[in-house]
């Protein structure tokens, strides 16, 4: 019988032992993991699991109960392809920072997307204090596009005041 | 010449130190040449280490010429019992390995270095190199030690605050 593989998001406030205990209760129930993303995000913690077993969704999540209460999370299952070893290698790099101000990243992304540009990874932080944030934004993915077209790309949002900088990634393989 | 099998992840002998070359005769040579086509078979490497192929000698191939976007480099070369004799600056960059197929991560390496070595016929070489390539020469005999890049990736949000998005101030790169 073939797996089935989910998606497990996982969310909760922030404490010592919740991968640890999550990963143990899927390991003694015959799940496997693929790929795993966890993130920190404003305390908050933030995992999502790719997960193989034989159960249904029904039965995965009656299993995963108890361990996902007692950790006070919220969890959330969905049925996936898992599509493994096909990683895309970026080709392309974006960061981005300023004052933090709404509209950054829709912005950033519309006029990447209009390049035709696929992002592949998106991470980015309020940092500075509250009085005075600053958003930091990281960006790879993969363009077909020069990079000083994608540079060129950005001038009117540089001068909003946004620091943007445009530069390739060779990935070194040896 | 012959095409050589590449070692991969998990296979313990990638963490083997190599010995230095001694003999500096046809046997080497020949070595060589298939070492160089196996780096040029296959998915397009920059660079290869003789243990990927299972010989535990300090030769390494790279070749930096052949970027996207041209980089300082000396072209193709043969690096036998290279040595790092000096380094400085530290920036991250990407790197992937024809011994750790599917998977590319962030790595630190030092920005600019000074490499002896010897020719195939034990002649003595000397470069300073910086950036890709110097980054190429870190990666490559690293497996002359037994290191792989996955010893020395750091997470994706460790290079948020890229040393080079200061350096360049964002824009100031033309």
């Amino acid at each position: 019988m073939a797996n089935n593989w989910y998606m497990l998001t996982l969310i909760g406030e922030d404490k010592p032992g919740i991968v640890a205990a999550i990963t143990r209760a899927l390991f003694d129930h015959g799940f496997n993991l693929g790929e795993t993303s966890m993130l920190r995000l404003g305390g908050n913690f933030t995992i999502m699991m790719m997960v193989t077993g034989r159960e249904d969704e029904a039965a995965f999540r009656a299993q995963l109960q108890p361990v996902i209460e007692a950790q006070g999370m919220c969890l959330h299952i969905d049925p996936i392809a898992a599509r493994l070893h096909e990683h895309l290698l970026p080709n392309v790099q974006v960061t981005v920072s300023g004052a933090d101000r709404a509209g950054i990243v829709a912005q950033v992304t519309e006029a990447l997307s209009a390049q035709g540009f696929n992002i592949l990874d998106l991470e980015s932080d309020v940092a500075g204090t509250s009085e005075e944030p600053v958003y930091i934004m990281q960006i790879a993915g993969i363009t077909e596009h020069p990079v000083e077209s994608i540079d060129a790309a950005m001038a009117d949002l540089r001068s909003s005041g946004v620091d943007i900088n445009v530069s390739p990634i060779d990935t070194y393989i040896g | 010449m012959a095409i050589l099998d590449i070692l991969k992840l998990p296979d313990p002998r990638l963490k083997q130190v190599s010995e230095p070359v001694e003999a500096f005769d046809d046997a080497l040579r020949a070595f060589i040449a298939d070492l160089e086509e196996t780096r040029q078979d296959g998915p397009a490497a920059v660079g290869i280490a003789a243990p990927q192929v299972g010989h535990f000698q300090r030769i390494v191939i790279i070749d930096c010429s052949t970027t996207r976007k041209p980089v300082p480099n000396h072209g193709h070369l043969i690096l036998v019992n290279p040595e790092i004799t000096h380094w400085e600056g530290y920036e991250p960059g990407r790197e992937g390995c024809l011994s750790v197929p599917d998977y590319t991560g962030n790595v630190i390496r030092a920005t600019r270095i000074h490499l002896t070595a010897q020719d195939p016929d034990g002649q003595a070489l000397a470069f300073d190199m910086e950036g890709y390539e110097a980054r190429a020469a870190q990666h490559e005999i690293d497996h002359l030690d037994g290191l792989l890049f996955v010893d020395r990736v750091v997470s994706r949000r460790a290079d948020l605050f890229k040393r080079k998005v200061y350096q360049k101030g964002g824009r100031g790169k033309s």
